[in-house]
């Protein structure tokens, strides 16, 4: 199994998908809750596997293109498929999935077999007849959106109208239609003119849920800005734009590293975003720029180890971030494959671990703590010890109901609220 | 990982190291901590990845960082000027600037020398990343100071190693620019415009006026010929493979 990278739901929440580093999706799909087994309230199983993206060769630049896909986005549903966005570093691919568990039996023209039957045998015409079979998944790409994105696509998101989704890159944001493949309107640009000069990248973007007009992108500065495609063909200038003042006592070098935005999301209501840096999770509201609401420590026992950190690359893991249904709870993950989640209204935090040494199938996850300095308590585990190869950076929340989906490396846990 | 020649000093659990920059500085510690930290930016850019191309995020980040230490030491006062050998050679004592970020390997190694970049190899010594340091060029106007190189970048036997390596890395620039030579009309011609983003190739070909290369346009493997590129690749693990020899990984 390869590394996930990326965790997504669908908008009901039936159906599950996960990319990886080797370029596939592998969709799971929660099974109907029986009778039978009320205590195996639907369990995800795979659905359907595909490979998504190659690994392809820049001739020109004598690189490769990575076939991990980075992010996946479901379309809502309006027939009986499914359709789903996946993209790696540059091209982003529409995909339908599709059910299949009828087959045509009874051609006229050709057997069994596919061959085709000797027209002078043929005596009588004969119609197809439609008949069961195995349920058969097939998934086909149905659209290859490419060659729009000179650096790497960090983010899609699919516009509340259904017929546009935006992609981003570390400059450049471009606008598409689905219908249409061979063209996209670019809609934010911040390369300079001179490349020298560039301090600042595009790090995340989202649309808004419910205006199609409008949607945010943040930058590895720690600001998020809002724009308004109304105002004007290429949204260079914001609406809005979201930055918190620094903090002096606590400036080091590591200062703007750690304020990079690794995640942006809305809210669902679409009154709030949630951005993530490296140490914190921040809640903002959209009608207050100058600084956010809620601020969530994730781990703060790191900030003084932000050399070392800094040496082994770990200050530059992107961690994601997410909203429950109801936008009460967020989300984060952490190292050593802990987890996070902050109650906003009774402002409970809860550290919990992802691992199978550490919980049986079905046990109750017990929260875990991290002891910083001092005494170490029985089960607490100490900053030294925590092992940061083990990062959980990609989770997923269902959009009604307290089910989670945490993808640590190479496995994926589902976790939901306890059975009584 | 950490740079040979050069004792570490505990930078973890110094609160008063890392916090405010107004706070109290031990002199030589800071110094020498602020000096190494800038040290390990500078490798963790210089180092190239070959095959995959660099986070721009991640090199901006670091750029920012070594810029913002560079902003320290002028005000300081510990930014030393360097003697430049010569006028050519003074670009290519500079710092890096994220101008390089943006070219590719090629680009860069056809034009200077350069290499792109990459995530950070652990396994990764000093050794190489001296060469790289001092054929790096950039636009930025502040000078690294020549203590810089040769505090850092002891080593064991310098001159071997750096030719060895310098050597590999000939070899293989050699190899990519004796394919036919293309005219530039042929190379467009054969390219499809609508494949490759406009300013990809005003990069390259501003890269190389810049040098006065202009054969360098010539030396650029057409993408419709399975050999060359098939050897631009086995060129780049002969690479892999040198630096594993060198690093002795």
């Amino acid at each position: 199994a390869d590394i996930i990278s990326t965790v997504e739901f669908n908008h009901t929440g039936e159906l599950l998908a996960t990319g990886d580093k080797g370029g596939r999706v592998v969709i799971f799909q929660r099974e109907q809750e029986s009778k039978h087994q009320p205590h195996r309230r639907g369990e995800y199983n795979v659905y359907s596997t595909f490979q998504s993206h190659e690994p392809e060769f820049d001739y020109l630049k004598s690189l490769e293109i990575e076939e991990k896909i980075n992010k996946i986005r479901w379309l809502p549903q309006q027939n009986a498929a499914y359709f789903l966005l996946s993209t790696n570093d540059k091209t982003v691919k529409l995909w339908k999935v599709s059910e299949r568990d009828k087959r045509p039996e009874g051609y006229n023209l050709k057997d069994e077999d596919g061959r085709l039957r000797d027209p002078s045998m043929i005596t009588m015409l004969r119609v197809p007849v439609l008949r069961p079979m195995d349920l058969m998944v097939e998934a086909t790409p149905r659209r290859v959106f490419a060659n729009a994105h000179t650096y790497h696509i960090n983010s899609i998101s699919v516009n509340s109208d259904y017929e546009t989704y935006m992609s981003a890159d570390d400059l450049r944001i471009n606008l598409w239609n689905f219908e249409i493949t061979n063209q996209s309107f670019n809609i934010v640009d911040i390369k300079p003119a001179n490349m020298e000069e560039l301090t600042e990248v595009i790090t995340a973007a989202e649309f808004h849920p419910h205006h199609c007009n409008t949607f945010v992108y943040s930058s590895s500065k720690g600001t998020i800005r809002l724009c308004d495609m109304r105002t004007s063909a290429l949204c260079d200038r914001h609406a809005k734009f979201f930055e918190e003042p620094e903090d002096p006592s606590n400036r080091s070098f590591f200062s703007e590293i750690i304020s990079s935005i690794s995640d942006v999301k809305f809210s669902h209501s679409g009154r709030y975003i949630m951005t993530r840096d490296y140490l914190t999770v921040k809640v903002w509201d959209l009608n207050m720029e100058n600084r956010p609401i809620e601020t969530y420590q994730v781990h703060d026992y790191l900030r003084s180890k932000l050399c070392s950190l800094y040496e082994n690359d770990c200050i530059f893991d992107k961690f994601e971030c997410v909203w429950n249904g109801s936008d009460s709870v967020i989300m984060t993950g952490s190292y050593n494959n802990f987890f996070r989640m902050f109650d906003r209204n009774t402002k409970r935090d809860v550290t919990l671990e992802a691992s199978r040494e550490n919980s049986k199938p079905r046990a109750i996850l017990k929260p875990r703590k991290v002891c910083v300095g001092g005494k170490r308590r029985k089960d607490e585990i100490s900053v030294d010890s925590l092992d940061f190869s083990k990062k959980i950076l990609h989770t997923a929340w269902h959009p009604s109901e307290n089910i989670i989906a945490v993808a640590a490396t190479n496995n994926l846990y589902i976790f939901q609220d306890k059975v009584n | 990982m950490f740079v040979r020649g050069l004792k570490r000093k505990c930078f973890d659990g110094e609160e008063d190291i890392e916090g405010t920059l107004a706070g109290i500085k031990a002199i030589p510690s800071y110094n020498l901590q602020r000096q190494s930290l800038l040290d390990m930016s500078l490798v963790k850019l210089q180092l190239c990845h070959m095959l995959v191309e660099p986070n721009l995020c991640r090199s901006v980040l670091i750029a920012n960082t070594v810029r913002q230490i560079q902003e320290e030491m002028t005000q300081d006062g510990t930014w030393q000027m360097i003697n430049t050998q010569s006028t050519g050679q003074a670009s290519l004592d500079c710092l890096v600037s994220t101008d390089i970020l943006c070219r590719s390997s090629r680009e860069q190694a056809e034009g200077k020398h350069v290499p792109g970049y990459s995530t950070f190899n652990k396994d990764f010594e000093g050794d190489q990343a001296q060469d790289s340091l001092e054929t790096m060029s950039t636009a930025s106007s502040v000078q690294a100071p020549r203590n810089l190189q040769n505090n850092v970048w002891e080593m064991e036997n310098p001159q071997e190693n750096k030719g060895n390596f310098q050597k590999s890395l000939d070899q293989i620039f050699e190899t990519l620019e004796n394919k036919s030579p293309n005219s530039v009309e042929d190379l467009f011609s054969e390219v499809d415009n609508s494949y490759y983003d406009l300013d990809t190739m005003l990069t390259g070909m501003m890269s190389n006026t810049k040098m006065g290369h202009c054969d360098g346009l010539e030396t650029f493997t057409s993408p419709t010929t399975a050999t060359s590129s098939s050897n631009c690749k086995s060129d780049l693990n002969e690479l892999d493979h040198i630096v594993e020899i060198l690093v002795e990984s």
